[in-house]
């Protein structure tokens, strides 16, 4: 009998999704051994026509890593969708939109015009600029279209499972593979491979549910930080409130405040709306005009807010009109 | 051109500002119409993620209303949403959003004048502003061309 057959994808993502899957080690030869790995521009041979060819369905499992940008990505993506039967978007930009997402603070133009002409390293007296189409004496080239904003892969296409991290930690990753080849399959729309409480539940400092924070800091700015004891009720912005556990607290046990890459906790729909509401509530305060000044010490509550997801965030991308 | 109507959403805590809209009604106190009430227990309870999701959904204004400091019935519930505010509207900015369209206001159950004065004057700066029109920022990717699509072979 042939093996289930496995593909795995990149699309608009940062190659470190594929990395944590070779870090599996010696379980990837487990997963070689039960699967036919098909496609995996990353590691192995295989071309689109290859995957065109193949039937409907035919792939039993599809690790899709990265947002989508442009037009190409939405093309495989969909095109990965009618060839597998479980899609898994594995990682935090496809999940969200991840760390590519935070594109859509801008739009293309603003985009082109800052890679192509405004960076400081950038030397284009000719003002190229990247062309959909471009003719030459050979024939015409092709690129895809770069899109406004950048989406989750949910917005492209339907998704049967969800793997949060930037990227995965390895055993959750292990663990959501042996969970695909037992069969035994969770139901349709879960998040795997992550727990379902709050980075702050898993986390070793000590946390009193005080109000003591008169200013926010940077961490790189910061020399007295206390290492047991919570670095948002210290003034360090820490998306451990808002965020879901199944990392086991990793940034937080390393004195780094979570980030916030295991994306929303459950039962959050809009895990920087939750972060914002988390930050309010450590701020020592009742005068308007003191809470003003405690905020302001805060640049970038966007950044911090929706740093891996923008694309599934309530409002998506900034505004582009009027 | 007819001349265009805010929608507003209004988050009232039910047992100050709730009841002072109740008043300017039954005093029949005159004010705009543009508001939709939602009846909360405390301003405490308006969490960022609805004022995201009013905008989301076509409004064009928030209106936050509880209990004057010091007299919430949940003691800290108002001082809790005075907190969050600043860093809601900061929030808003970034996203492109005038900060304006979000405004916090204490208004007991006796001042059914006052909900009515601050409807209006939101109503008339909301006004102002214009549409905010979210639903294009939420369009689904352009459909793809056939002859667009990039094919490695
Ligand atoms: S989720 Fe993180 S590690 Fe994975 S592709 Fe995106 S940026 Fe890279
Ligand atoms: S806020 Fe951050 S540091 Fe504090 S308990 Fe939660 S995860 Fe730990
Ligand atoms: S602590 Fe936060 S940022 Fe760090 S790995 Fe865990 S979820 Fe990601
Ligand atoms: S009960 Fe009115 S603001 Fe809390």
């Amino acid at each position: 009998m042939s093996k289930p057959k496995l593909a795995l994808y990149w699309a608009a993502s940062c190659g470190g999704c594929e990395i944590s899957v070779l870090e599996v080690n010696e379980a990837i030869l487990d997963v070689a051994d039960f699967f036919d790995i098909v496609f995996w521009p990353v590691g192995l041979d295989f071309k689109y026509h290859h995957v065109e060819a193949m039937a409907d369905g035919e792939v039993l499992l599809c690790m899709f890593n990265g947002a989508i940008r442009n037009e190409e990505q939405q093309h495989i993506a969909k095109l990965l969708r009618r060839k597998c039967q479980v899609m898994v978007a594995h990682g935090a930009c496809a999940c969200w939109g991840g760390i590519p997402a935070l594109g859509n603070v801008a739009n293309r133009e603003e985009i082109f015009d800052r890679a192509y002409f405004t960076a400081p390293s950038v030397d284009n007296a000719e003002k190229t600029l990247p062309q959909t189409s471009t003719r030459v004496a050979e024939g015409e080239l092709k690129l895809p279209v770069f899109f406004d904003t950048v989406y989750a892969l949910d917005q492209v296409v339907p998704v049967e499972y969800y793997m949060p991290g930037c990227p995965p930690v390895v055993d959750q990753t292990v663990a959501v593979v042996q969970t695909v080849m037992s069969g035994d399959l969770p139901p349709a729309g879960s998040v795997v491979g992550a727990g379902s409480k709050t980075v702050c539940e898993e986390c070793p400092r000590e946390k009193h549910d005080e109000k003591k924070v008169k200013r926010f800091r940077r961490l790189h700015l910061c020399d007295d930080l206390d290492p047991t004891k919570c670095l948002l009720e210290q003034g360090v912005v820490c998306a451990g409130p808002a965020t879901r556990s199944g990392c086991g607290g990793k940034c937080v046990s390393v004195n780094m405040p979570c980030r916030g890459c295991y994306g929303p906790a459950a039962g959050v729909t809009d895990q920087g709306t939750k972060l914002i509401a988390a930050l309010a509530a450590v701020i020592d305060s009742t005068d308007p005009d003191e809470v003003q000044q405690i905020v302001d010490t805060i640049d970038d509550p966007l950044g911090y807010a929706y740093r891996f997801g923008m694309s599934s965030s309530s409002l998506r991308r900034v505004r582009t009109h009027g | 051109m007819a001349q265009f109507e805010p929608r507003i959403v209004a988050f009232l805590c039910r047992w100050c500002s709730y009841t002072g809209a109740d008043l300017a009604g039954t005093s029949r106190l005159k004010y705009p119409p543009n508001v939709l009430p939602i009846r909360v227990m405390c301003s405490g309870r308006v969490d960022p993620t609805f004022v995201v999701n009013a905008f989301r959904k076509g409004a064009d204004g928030v209106l936050i209303c509880g209990c004057h400091p010091g007299d919430c019935h949940y003691n800290e519930g108002n001082y809790n949403m005075m907190r969050r505010f600043p860093l809601v509207r900061k929030l808003l900015a970034q996203f492109g959003v005038e900060p304006e369209r979000v405004r916090l206001e204490w208004v007991s159950a006796s001042e059914g004048d006052r909900y009515a004065e601050v409807v209006a004057e939101f109503t008339d700066e909301i006004r102002k502003l214009g549409p905010l029109e979210w639903a294009p920022m939420m369009a689904p990717p352009p459909v793809q061309t056939a002859e667009s699509v990039v094919t490695a072979k």
